[in-house]
């Protein structure tokens, strides 16, 4: 600091108030960002909310907005069938994975493989979507036609999600106390006891918390599942049925809708946005409470 | 790595601004036009506008997809200057002036590889409709069939499903696309898909090597020759619609369109060109 | 007996739980590895010096990226443009200025929180309803811009705040005894001294935008030409995956090159993030 020319030290007690409410304004603007999204999607929302009755986006024959009917509910399925299937493949991949890193590998293998999985994490989703589309989509259609299913979804999710897992419960793991360990191996436990019985319930909060950034993530996601999933409006029976979740629907039909149509669709927007707040509400509901 | 201190970012963002007040200018109708609409008229406009600003210099012509009917709305609302439309107005749509600038049919397309070479209507309902599920049904290969359909706010959906008297709640699709590039793609890339688009885009991607082949409708090849003539069953106006009788560059680049100047551009894409009248 | 039994019950459970973990590593590895080959060796012979300088042609089946390249750059400059100076002003505020138990502070880092959850086509519905319609910038690289910005603030916040806080309080205290204002004391010495982990943040924040694309769709548009202006219409390099992968038959080779390049281009970002991030902990840890 000695080569500024001028006195940097701002004697006047002026300069700090008027810093303080500036950055008072910034952080305003910030907040008020989250207010601002909700309010223009309430606001478009309104002409469909107006007059289509709420139970008719679960009760409709259909989503067919030609036709008037705005049934949301098979695409709400999509959406839960395929985070839903993706977590379940993903959450042991990545708890697993974490425990590779944090006990089993040694320390250069472990290095590389965290360097490995935070650069699957850092695949942008439209990467995946081409490749599940180039590579997997077809091979399911030889297992079993029409290939772009279901089944492509969860796969994509799953592997989109795993990284996210991982690096959370590997965090979580990293900081259970040595002491715990230490006092395990004393014990005597072996290392898939001490794991099973000490690391895992000591860091659960954290993994837990893991999962629920990995599911906001999955119900979020949209370009990739658009990809691969097929697109068609129905409820899935089986795992090579083609669906379509609510945030493809949103990107697919939202460049051509009108009126009511695209009303319909900030509804769904604002269903979606709801559903994200309250589980990132409860992932920190759990992490405070937890403490306990 | 020192941050930026203020005068250094005053500068930076007076810059911004001058770059922002740049833009101004080539935000102002008499230099940029905005055209939104039909995906199958999208290519020829695009050829269309690149030749246009290369006969008018400064000016800017961009291409949007998004299906007929957002076409109708934009040029309503004032949204983009120019709609595409792929079909002929309907009453209600009689507020805005349409221009004629090709002809166009839709065809079905099969995978190359497949064996049928023809299909009459009611298998085609059949098919559509869920009936049909398997191609031996019907004399080809031991495989499902995969239905192709098209999004809705898409004019080759109503035009096809117009033709086979359904309404869009009565098909069963497979998949669902949503412009024509997207719709030969994925009929391409599935030996037991079923799909249909335009019948130029199809010809263009056929000679350019894709592996689809287009099917005769109610016995009539789908040929440009035969919607040409007029007795394809299938064929349609492509025009460009505006608000109101349309003016300035808008009028120059829609005259410009239904010119001979072009007409080279139209039948490259496989349309068929109409006379200005 | 029953000891040695447990015993060896207890090993067999280890060894199996041994190999489900050498198991599902390896799966890891092998779908990275599968990814990342049929990327290299869909789109190594399409690169070229051309590829990277020419505009797109046909769609994108010939020619290059070299406008996509232009138009990502400019969303980007938008976007941090408008998302820098909000968010580190936000993070000096949680972390310098606000006590931790203040409403204020709340809900502001609440709110970020929430922010950082929504899924992207959100931002896109509000984008295009909010910058796009009501504030008239129609499909312009401008409306994209500021819809990634909205969408960088929460990183660029937790990073910034992070690395204000792993400044030392003696740094703070030294300069309280200097009789330096407060105003002072942030700007001249701990901003540059977390420049490291702010640069990291930085780098992070650019790494995700540039993988955006549901926020893009309906902002900044389609158009593939090289960009006249901010309120043009331009299109970044994830949605030109998008749409050669989607809409046009035949792309599939650019496609494959395209996706090569952003890989690359991510790569080295949380390279070099990585190594800014790795020495300031070092420099935490020893100062």
């Amino acid at each position: 600091m000695i080569w500024w020319k001028h006195n940097i030290s701002f004697r006047s007690a002026q300069i700090d108030t008027l810093t303080i409410w500036l950055l008072r304004g910034g952080a305003g603007i910030a907040a008020a960002l989250v207010l601002l999204i909700l309010l223009f999607l309430a606001v478009e929302s309104w002409p469909a909310l107006r007059h289509i009755s709420p139970e008719r986006f679960l009760t409709d024959p259909s989503w067919n907005p030609g036709e008037g009917m705005y049934n949301l509910a098979p695409m709400v399925s999509g959406t839960l069938y395929a985070a839903g299937g993706a977590l379940l493949l993903a959450t042991p991949l990545g708890i697993i994975s974490a425990l590779f890193i944090a006990y089993y590998a040694s320390p250069r293998s472990g290095v590389i493989y965290q360097r490995l999985v935070e650069l699957l994490a850092g695949i942008p989703s439209v990467v995946y979507g081409f490749w599940g589309l180039i590579t997997l989509v077809p091979l399911i259609n030889q297992l079993h036609p029409p290939g772009a299913s279901l089944l492509a979804g969860i796969l994509i999710l799953a592997l989109m999600i795993l990284p996210t897992i991982a690096l959370t419960a590997h965090a979580a793991l990293l900081a259970v106390p040595g002491e715990y360990l230490r006092g395990a191996a004393a014990l005597g436990l072996s290392r898939w006891g001490m794991i099973r019985g000490v690391a895992l319930p000591t860091a659960k909060t954290g993994i837990v918390a893991g999962i629920m950034l990995a599911a906001g993530r999955a119900i979020g996601e949209t370009m990739a599942v658009l990809m691969v999933a097929g697109n068609v409006v129905q409820h899935a029976t089986s795992l090579f049925d083609p669906v379509r979740t609510l945030t493809a629907n949103i990107a697919l039909e939202m460049a051509y809708a009108m009126n009511d149509h695209r009303a319909a669709l900030f509804v769904s927007g604002l269903t979606l946005m709801l559903l994200v707040i309250t589980l990132s509400g409860v992932a920190e509901w759990l992490v405070r409470n937890r403490h306990a | 790595m020192r941050t930026l201190s203020a005068t250094q970012y005053v500068m930076f963002a007076a810059a911004l601004l001058l770059g922002f007040g740049w833009s101004q200018p080539s935000h102002t109708a008499s230099q940029k036009l905005i055209l939104t609409g039909a995906s199958t008229i999208a290519p020829l406009a695009g050829e269309l506008a690149r030749r246009f600003e290369s006969f008018h210099p400064g000016t800017r012509v961009d291409v949007q997809t998004g299906g007929s009917a957002r076409g109708i709305n934009d040029a309503r609302k004032g949204t983009a200057d120019i709609g595409m439309v792929s079909r002929a107005l309907k009453p209600e749509e009689k507020d805005l002036h349409a221009y004629t600038i090709a002809l166009d049919g839709v065809g079905i397309i099969l995978h190359a590889s497949n064996r049928i070479d023809s299909l009459s209507k009611p298998q085609v309902i059949g098919i559509y409709t869920g009936q049909i599920v398997n191609w031996k049904a019907i004399g080809g290969r031991d495989a499902t069939i995969t239905v192709v359909n098209k999004a809705e706010g898409r004019s080759t959906l109503e035009l096809f499903l117009n033709y086979l008297k359904l309404k869009n709640s009565d098909i069963k699709p497979h998949a669902i696309i949503g412009d024509n590039s997207q719709g030969i793609k994925t009929v391409a890339g599935n030996p037991n898909a079923i799909g249909y688009v335009s019948i130029g885009t199809a010809e263009y991607e056929i000679r350019h090597g894709t592996p689809i082949k287009l099917l005769p409708l109610d016995g009539i090849a789908a040929s440009v020759g035969n919607v040409r003539n007029g007795i394809f069953p299938l064929s349609r106006p492509l025009n460009l619609v505006t608000r109101g009788v349309s003016k300035g560059l808008a009028r120059d680049f829609i005259e410009f369109a239904r010119s001979e100047y072009v007409h080279d551009l139209v039948e490259a894409q496989y349309f068929i060109p109409v006379s200005a009248d | 007996m029953p000891e040695t039994s447990v015993k060896s019950a207890h090993a067999c459970r280890d060894r199996l739980a041994e190999l489900v973990v050498y198991f599902v590593a390896f799966l890891v590895c092998a779908a990275f590895v599968w990814i990342t080959g049929d990327l290299v060796r869909g789109g190594m012979a399409h690169l070229s010096w051309d590829f990277f300088v020419d505009s797109p042609r046909n769609a994108g089946r010939a020619g290059g990226i070299g406008s996509i390249l232009v138009s990502t750059a400019l969303i980007l400059l938008v976007a941090l443009m408008v998302a820098l100076p909000l968010g580190w002003t936000v993070a000096a505020l949680l972390a310098e200025y606000m006590p931790a138990s203040g409403s204020f502070g709340y809900t502001v880092r609440h709110s970020l929180q929430v922010l950082a959850g929504v899924p992207s086509i959100i931002f896109g519905l509000f984008g295009n309803a909010f910058f796009s319609i009501y504030l008239g910038m129609g499909f312009s690289i401008l409306s994209g811009g500021l819809t990634l910005a909205c969408m960088l603030l929460p990183i660029l916040v937790s990073t910034a705040e992070a690395g204000l806080h792993a400044v030392p309080d003696a740094y703070r205290q030294s300069a309280a005894a200097l009789g330096m204002s407060r105003t002072a004391t942030l700007v001249h010495l701990l901003l540059p001294v977390a420049a490291p982990a702010l640069a990291a943040g930085l780098l992070l924040g650019i790494g995700r935008a540039m993988a955006e694309t549901a926020a893009l769709l309906f902002t900044s548009g389609y158009v593939d030409r090289m960009p006249g202006s901010l309120l043009d219409s331009g299109r970044t390099l994830a949605i030109h995956i998008f749409d050669l992968s989607m809409n046009v038959p035949g792309g599939d080779a650019p496609a494959h090159a395209s996706a090569l390049v952003l890989i690359i281009v991510l790569l080295l970002i949380n390279m070099v993030a990585m190594r800014l991030t790795t020495g300031w902990q070092h420099r935490k840890i020893t100062s």
